[in-house]
């Protein structure tokens, strides 16, 4: 348990791995760490709840899945977006844009 | 075995529902191994580096299992799923499984066993064609006596054979005891007489040979029998050249035309041989009306229009025939036929006590349900918790319902199958133990209709008990005792109510059935109550024997003979009393070769109306002292006498009853003449016994005449002699092998080769007489018993667990100086009071649906109240016990200690 382990605003877990997914096929552990990087390590998830997000989407169709073998030749499942899923990542980024600048005009005003 | 395992391979293939779990498996192992490489390489040692993996990772079957729910398979997987927690669940709770599942099996298998003899005795099709069309024949006639309807007479039957529009066909049939006698010895058999159309009516084909036709039945016809299958092979060990085999039956040889199939009954009969009815149409007069009459109904015809059909040939009838001598053929035109479904009428009154004790078991399943129910509720609250962290993370209310469900009907199902097969092991009990009053017995069977039964009462169980902590638990307010912490709010009044309502339901219920088997047993002893006629039937030893027309002609050597084997028997050491009859009292014994009823005339009372006849009466024929042996007390006069027998006195002994119903006073029968014809020369009264009753105790005891065991110009008879006679005899030894051997020694001393047959006690004629009544007080009584303990089980379970959750408050009011005794008391109070409010319910029940049970009773009210009120006081004493066990153990509570304990 980390202090600066924030919690993830519900749906938010949502957008961050289809960001992730958004340049190349990944797998669970490849998705977690790219998120912790991208993050500078301010976004540690609790991994195991990527998982349910993986095999909702997948159900949703927003993304696929294929196994695939590794560079250390082992067997590991790849999720990729689909079109449906970047048109999702679309939509829901301008939706978070938009949520964010406003909670971020909120928290800039000062007070009298 | 191996088909099953195979298919269930295909269905998970098929559902890929482990595919997808393996898939899942592997996908996090792979990912744990990612991260233990990543942790090895920022340096950690490789255990440190692994387990600091699995807590970045987070509980893996925790997030396994909600991404399973994120897959929402398909519902049959998710119910496979389901099933699969709810069999691991149990399987992690020994105790209450095993409690609770035999609980069910018991319910069940109770259940199960019944429905198969309801389902076989009443619900299913007669085993034969089309069934529903097969009806039987009877006629009542109010001039011929009241009294339960009677059969056909010969005329009548030819009358509607050729007159009817109704049937496709329609046959006569009567059954009798003959004797093959062309083996080593005289065999006696069971016969079926019937006509050619019986069973043509019934569709049933022999197996070898043919069916009687019309020709068989005509006067002059070469004699001919027909096989059942068992006596074919035990007498002539399946010969296949058996057809045209000649039979002797009663020194009349008669060729064998046809074997029957195995596995045929003939309605409850199983006799050895089927003769053909002789017919002839010349001899016929109106009445004898001694055979039974069935038929098939023509397609799209009803029971209504047959009967209409019917009453329309009567008229016909009275006038084609002759009548007896003396009677107005008139006497005859108020004849009525009754045609009902064979099925009802081979029933019979059995119908009552069977759905009776369908009810009375089905009540016992509830209050079993009910005991699981509890059972399932205190489990529930256990796992409250798990339960409600379930709700707050997102599982759906239809999912916990399914939890919870999944549990309920695994361990139905599991109740099921026990019950399935202690109720396999408890109709093997029943088909031999059952009345042989219940009709069908034998063909009962657990089959498929019997199999899905239990498979719906199981799930239907399983719902009933699972779904009460369903409502209170799968609810969303679950949620909300999260904040209460578990503990504080955990005897809240609201939760309890749930189980207090089960409780007073089952008190109730068992209330019903303490009812119900209280009136049965207080029937059976009033039964028992009825002196029968005769006293002390363990010490009456009856041997029945026959001394043919051909190896016996003389009517004087048969008495003689008779009387001789009653003078050896006289001689065997504890033997009291002997003497013999012709039909055994209570034993609803016939025979063709004596008449068995008829009307008697009266000499000092001419008849109103000469044209009618005058009631019927029961005929008895008995030897000197047969009154003294069985214990019949003589109320006025004398006994018949040897010397009356040899002289040929025309005297009679008439039953108590006929007496004061003919001259009001026993005393003043004695010297008055009566006869049994028109033309026969008149008898005087010399004796008036008690009563018999040979409808069984719980009819009226019938009037009986006793006639001498030898007589002449009886009946039309030159001299009367009954060749098959039952010797009684009394003996502290009675039933016991070495009276018999001695008995044996006695009869065979006397004419050698003689069979012994119908040997029993008159003890056991009584059972059989009572033999229904006591089995549906011993049904009732057992289910009454089951009744009892699961309803003490489920007061000392509400009880102990209120115990238990209030320790603290107990510990606390002890410390604030309660006592012990008011600690108990308030238990006890408390268990009291379910008790009452059960009681209640149960009594106002009890006096509606006791109502049904009516016809089963004998000199017993349905609204008995000593029955109502042993029961509620018996009730409430146990729930106060069954409740005081457990408070007793709350008043043991050391106050310091639980104080501490908090």
């Amino acid at each position: 348990m980390t202090k600066e382990r924030s919690d993830l605003l519900q749906g938010t877990l949502d957008l961050l791995v289809l960001k992730a997914l958004q340049l190349e096929p990944m797998h669970g552990w490849g998705i977690t760490e790219r998120i912790e990087q991208w993050s500078e390590r301010v976004l540690q998830l609790g991994q195991g709840t990527l998982y349910p997000a993986l095999y909702r989407l997948e159900r949703q169709g927003s993304i696929k899945s294929e196994w695939k073998v590794t560079e250390n030749s082992r067997r590991a499942r790849y999720y990729s977006l689909t079109r449906q899923g970047r048109r999702q990542l679309d939509s829901e980024l301008a939706q978070w844009r938009r949520t964010s600048r406003a909670v971020n005009q909120v928290l800039e005003v000062t007070t009298p | 075995m191996r088909w099953i395992r195979e298919s269930w391979r295909r269905l998970r293939a098929f559902t890929r529902f482990d595919a997808l779990e393996r898939g899942l498996d592997e996908e996090i192992r792979f990912h744990i191994e990612r991260q233990v490489d990543k942790n090895l390489r920022a340096g950690l040692t490789p255990d440190e580096a692994r387990r600091q993996a699995y807590i970045q990772f987070g509980g893996v079957e925790r997030f396994k299992a909600s991404t399973r729910d994120e897959l929402r398979p398909a519902l049959l997987q998710d119910s496979l799923l389901d099933l699969r927690y709810g069999v691991r669940a149990l399987r992690r709770a020994p105790a209450f499984t095993l409690v609770a599942a035999v609980t069910l099996a018991l319910g069940i298998g109770a259940t199960t066993a019944v429905f198969t003899v309801v389902h076989g005795v009443l619900i299913k099709p007669l085993p034969f064609r089309e069934s529903d069309a097969l009806v039987s024949l009877k006629h009542t006639a109010k001039d011929v006596g009241a009294g339960p309807p009677v059969g056909i007479s010969l005329s009548l039957f030819v009358s509607y054979a050729s007159h009817n529009r109704s049937f496709d066909a329609l046959g006569v049939w009567s059954r009798g005891t003959e004797y093959v006698t062309d083996g080593p010895r005289p065999e006696e058999v069971t016969v079926l007489n019937v006509s050619a159309g019986t069973l043509r009516a019934l569709g049933i084909r022999p197996a070898r040979g043919r069916w009687f036709s019309e020709a068989d039945q005509a006067p002059e016809a070469p004699e001919t029998v027909i096989l059942m299958d068992g006596y074919w092979r035990r007498r002539f060990g399946r010969d296949p050249a058996i057809l045209g085999r000649r039979v002797t039956v009663d020194s009349r040889p008669r060729v064998v035309v046809g074997v029957m199939p195995a596995g045929f009954r003939f309605l409850d009969e199983s006799p050895d041989l089927v003769l053909p009815v002789r017919i002839d149409p010349v001899a016929l007069t109106l009445g004898g009306f001694n055979y039974e009459a069935l038929a098939r109904l023509a397609p799209g015809v009803t029971v209504e229009q047959a009967s209409t059909d019917l009453r329309r040939i009567v008229p016909l009838w009275v006038e084609a025939w002759p009548s007896f001598p003396g009677i107005d053929r008139h006497a005859f035109a108020d004849t009525t036929p009754l045609v009902r479904p064979l099925k009802d009428e081979l029933v019979g009154d059995a119908d009552t006590m069977l759905w009776v004790l369908m009810g009375t078991i089905g009540i016992v399943l509830l209050i079993a349900c009910a005991n699981v129910a509890n059972l399932v509720l205190v489990r529930a609250q256990g796992r409250h918790h798990e339960l409600a962290i379930h709700a707050a993370l997102g599982a759906g209310r239809g999912r916990i319902a399914r939890q919870l469900l999944a549990e309920s009907l695994v361990l139905g199902l599991l109740g099921g199958t026990l019950g399935l097969l202690l109720a396999a092991a408890g109709l093997r009990v029943l088909t031999t133990v059952g009345p042989v009053s219940i009709p069908r017995l034998r063909e009962i069977t657990l089959d498929p209709t019997v199999l899905v039964f239990t498979l719906v009462t199981s799930l239907a169980s399983a719902l009933l008990f699972g779904g009460i902590p369903v409502a209170k638990f799968g609810g969303r307010r679950v949620a909300l005792t999260l904040r209460a912490g578990g503990r504080g709010s955990s005897d809240s009044q609201e939760r309890n109510r749930a189980r207090n309502v089960l409780v007073v339901a089952q008190v109730a219920l068992a209330l019903i059935l303490l009812v119900g088997s209280g009136l049965m047993v207080r029937t059976f002893v009033a039964l028992r109550a009825v002196p029968p006629g005769f006293t002390d039937p363990d010490h009456v030893q009856l041997v029945r024997v026959t001394l043919s027309e051909a190896e016996v002609g003389e009517p004087e050597l048969v008495l003689r003979l008779q009387r001789d084997m009653l003078d050896r028997l006289a001689t065997i050491p504890g033997v009291t009393r002997v003497s013999f009859t012709a039909n055994v009292p209570m034993a609803g014994e016939r025979s063709r070769s004596i008449f068995t009823r008829s009307s008697i005339w009266r000499e000092d009372v001419p008849m109103a109306d000469p044209s009618k006849p005058p009631p019927i009466r029961w005929f008895r024929y008995v030897a000197p002292g047969f009154f003294h042996t069985i214990g019949t007390h003589l109320v006025a006069g004398r006994d018949f006498t040897w010397v009356d027998l040899e002289q040929r006195r025309p005297v009679a002994v008439i039953s108590e009853n006929l007496a004061r119903e003919l001259w009001l006073e026993p005393r003043a029968a004695l010297g008055k003449r009566i006869r049994e014809g028109d033309g026969s020369p008149w008898r005087e009264v010399i004796g008036v016994v008690g009563d018999v009753y040979d409808e069984g105790v719980h009819r009226q005891a019938s009037s009986i005449v006793y006639w001498p065991s030898f007589m002449e110009n009886f009946c039309g008879q030159q001299v009367t002699v009954p060749r098959a006679v039952t010797f009684a005899i009394r003996s502290s030894n009675a039933g016991s092998e070495r009276l018999l051997t001695q008995v044996r020694g006695a009869i065979s001393s006397v004419k050698a080769d003689v069979p012994l047959t119908r040997v029993r006690t008159l003890a056991d004629v009584y059972a059989r007489s009572l033999a229904a009544t006591s089995f549906a007080a011993t049904m009732l009584a057992v289910a009454a018993a089951m009744a009892l303990v699961l309803g003490v089980i489920g007061i000392y379970g509400v009880i102990a667990y209120a115990v238990t959750q209030r320790r603290r408050e107990i510990g606390i009011r002890a410390a604030l100086g309660a006592s012990r005794g008011e600690l108990a008391g308030m238990y006890v109070r408390r268990g009291v009071k379910l008790a009452l409010a059960g009681v209640a319910c149960g009594l106002a029940c009890a006096a509606v649906l006791t109502q049904l049970m009516e016809t089963l009773l004998f000199r017993t009210s349905p609204l008995d109240p000593t029955i109502y009120g042993l029961v509620s006081l018996g009730l409430v004493g146990i729930a106060a016990l069954a409740s005081y066990v457990p408070a007793r153990g709350a008043a043991q509570v050391d106050p310091m200690q639980t104080l501490r304990g908090v």
